[in-house]
């Protein structure tokens, strides 16, 4: 399988979209590279090809967004990053590079309950999950939960990860920590908690943070202030953060960088400010026309994406999007699936109007 | 200008906070409390508000799927009488119960996956008295059709539908029995951004051609501005603004409303909405805090927002807030950036 051919060449690279700290300095190795992943769910009823050949990169201290509505195995993805695909799923191809110190480590290769991959887990990748309700643990109180996992990955006493608890509940703007620490995640409200699942991925400072959605469940307002504190900390720690959403404005908010998934696949990604001003895939610049904003005309028509999203094992034949999209090349789109093609450093698209590349797959 | 369809007026719903073994009643959550307003018919009013504001709870009021503690809805009968729901008994909400219908949130769960689509959108027809099943068969076909789903699917059941497809669904059963107003409680925030689009269009191309009013409560502003012609916008059981959708949008006069559709992140990286963020949280309406419900989280709060309840005035023509500063407030808003 020939590698895909993205960012190879980190020189020429934008500096702020590649997140390096210094315009011209030496060129920064991306922390994490996603290359051609491929996850399958084997059922009695068929295969589901949950992701099928995803790439992307994350630099040190960057925030990259995955966008994509219900099915696109943007989720999947992340579950694959920290090994924590059930059975009947198994990555079945693609390498997950993370560079923990100079030479990389293929977390696709390790096992899920292997030494190595539970040391990584908490420790340098952490999860902030979308039901911090379902995460915690009802029957032990949420400081217990957060001291364990210190004194899982270092050589702290109980006392000292204590105190290191209470000044994490502090920073992630948790008032009267000192008691809120011996507070079960129950009595705490939907802000609190998803406070206090932040403290806990951030305990033991790791360099990626994955983020599934983690403001979803959360009112607007309540939203607004994990936002802002997320982008405050993420300054602070320059932890690299994998944003999974499916909001459009969050990503718009929150990320450098954005992949735009579609049924198991990249339609497009690149720098933030090319996704929402240079849309290149049909999809990507359907869906940023069918949401209403604070800016649209109300009550009009809305233009839409014809159609509905497939059934998992109705995969379309060629382009997953080719039957809802409005640019179809006849005869082409249905018949081969496009490969993600680099149109510079950091900005690549799948889609025929752009390139020719097949993908062999 | 003629009655409106749905006048609301004084609407209180308390729940009992039950403790001990005799389940001595030791206070109140004052879900609903004193909110009133009028729905004109082919209007559509949007109720807005963040978890836990009430907003639910009026609209089951108003359906009577619960009852009301107080207050009363007075809803215009076809022949022009006005009837109050509140106080009616179940045989007497009988013949209303096909004049006002609702559409859920969660297209998985409101539909029941043991029926086929004729026998879930036929069901209100079947207990409305259509018993000749030819006669639900061609009204279920053409409540299909109107929703934009082929007729053929009438025998399949639900679980061969997408969320966008069974949210249609939905709609096609809460408009079988021909109603006049219809309650849709966030009917399209379980969906996709590609399908709710399309499930928006549908609800706006129905309202013009059935002269339907809706009553839609939800919580993404930006859904709200689009399909509504008029904002509620509730704060802890009451209503803290009420005006047309542009006047809200434009030049909000309660600080609450201007600091939810500031919080609605912007889909555009180059337009930062990151400043003035809501402090605290959202108090209990078990014990709502002193004089105005808003102080405690309010850049504007003066000593007489702490004392005295502000009452929801009109500050500007058709513009209501319940602010003691309505309109002398410098509110930074999206839209006027």
């Amino acid at each position: 399988m020939p590698p895909i051919p993205i960012a190879t060449d980190p020189k020429t690279a934008d500096p702020k979209a590649a997140g390096a700290k210094v315009p011209g300095a030496k060129a920064v190795d991306p922390l994490l590279s996603v290359r051609d992943l491929r996850v399958s769910f084997r059922l009695d009823e068929g295969t589901v090809r949950a992701v099928d050949g995803v790439s992307f990169d994350v630099f040190p201290g960057q925030v990259v967004g995955i966008v994509g509505e219900s099915g696109c195995g943007k989720s999947v993805t992340m579950k694959a990053i920290l090994q924590l695909i059930d059975p009947p799923g198994h990555i079945t191809a693609g390498e997950i590079l993370y560079r923990k110190d100079a030479a990389p480590i293929d977390l696709a290769r390790l096992s899920p309950r292997g030494r190595l991959m539970r040391d990584l887990r908490g420790a340098e990748i952490a999860l902030i999950p979308q039901e911090p309700m379902a995460a915690f643990s009802p029957v032990h109180t949420v400081g217990a939960q957060i001291i364990e996992a210190i004194m899982l990955h270092e050589q702290v006493g109980r006392g000292e990860a204590r105190a290191r608890t209470v000044e994490l509940f502090r920073d992630v703007g948790i008032s009267m920590p000192e008691s809120r620490i011996d507070a079960y995640s129950w009595q705490l409200s939907g802000g609190l908690r998803q406070r206090a699942m932040i403290a806990m991925a951030l305990s033991c400072k790791p360099r990626l943070l994955i983020a599934d959605e983690p403001t979803t469940a959360i009112d607007v307002t309540t939203q607004a202030q994990i936002l802002a504190l997320l982008r405050e900390l993420q300054r602070k720690y320059d932890t690299a953060i994998i944003f999974i959403t499916h909001d459009l404005g969050v990503i718009a908010q929150m990320a450098q960088y954005v992949v735009v998934m579609y049924l198991g696949r990249i339609m497009e990604e690149g720098p933030v400010d090319d996704i929402f001003h240079a849309p290149k895939h049909p999809y990507t610049r359907a869906l940023l026309r069918s949401i209403p904003s604070l800016q649209t005309t109300t009550r009009t028509a809305l233009p839409v994406i014809a159609g509905t999203l497939p059934h998992p094992f109705n995969r379309p034949s060629g382009c997953p999007f080719h039957p809802r999209c409005e640019d179809i090349i006849p005869d082409r789109c249905a018949a081969a699936v496009p490969a993600l093609h680099a149109l510079g450093p950091r900005r690549a698209v799948s889609c025929f109007l752009h390139s020719d590349a097949v993908d062999p797959a | 200008m003629t009655a409106p369809l749905l006048d609301v007026r004084g609407l209180r719903k308390f729940f009992p906070i039950a403790k001990g073994t005799f389940s001595r009643v030791v206070g109140h959550v004052r879900a609903v409390d004193d909110v009133s307003f009028t729905v004109q018919e082919g209007e559509t009013l949007g109720l807005v508000g963040e978890s836990g504001c009430g907003k639910t709870t009026t609209a089951r009021c108003i359906l009577r799927a619960i009852d009301p503690t107080d207050g009363q809805v007075l809803y215009r009968m076809r022949d022009g009488t006005v009837v109050d729901l509140a106080p009616m008994r179940a045989s007497q909400l009988g013949p209303l119960r096909k004049e006002i219908q609702m559409i859920f949130q969660d297209p998985f769960g409101s539909l029941n996956p043991r029926m086929t689509l004729f026998d879930n959108v036929g069901e209100p027809l079947l207990v409305n008295g259509m018993r000749r099943r030819r006669e639900r068969m061609d009204r279920v076909a053409e409540l299909l059709r109107l929703v934009g789903l082929r007729p053929e699917f009438m025998h399949r059941f639900p679980h061969a539908f997408s969320g966008g497809q069974r949210q249609r669904i939905g709609i096609a059963r809460a408009l079988a029995t021909s109603p006049r107003l219809v309650v849709a409680d966030e009917p399209v925030s379980a969906l996709d951004v590609s399908v709710q689009a399309q499930v928006l269009n549908l609800l706006l191309e129905l309202q013009a051609k059935l002269r339907l009013t809706f009553l839609f409560v939800a919580h993404d502003l930006s859904v709200v501005r689009h399909i509504c012609d008029r904002v509620a916008v509730m704060y802890v059981g009451q209503l803290v603004e009420l005006a047309p959708t542009a006047a809200v949008f434009s030049r909000p006069l309660h600080p609450y409303t201007a600091a939810l559709m500031r919080a609605v992140p912007v889909p555009d990286p180059r337009v930062s909405g990151a400043d003035g963020i809501l402090r605290g949280e959202v108090p209990s309406p078990a014990s709502p805090p002193s004089g105005c419900y808003f102080h405690p989280r309010c850049v504007f709060a003066q000593d007489r927002c702490r004392q005295e309840a502000p009452a929801l005035r009109e500050a500007a023509p058709g513009h209501f807030a319940r602010c003691h500063f309505a309109g002398e407030l410098e509110l930074a808003t999206p839209l006027a950036a």
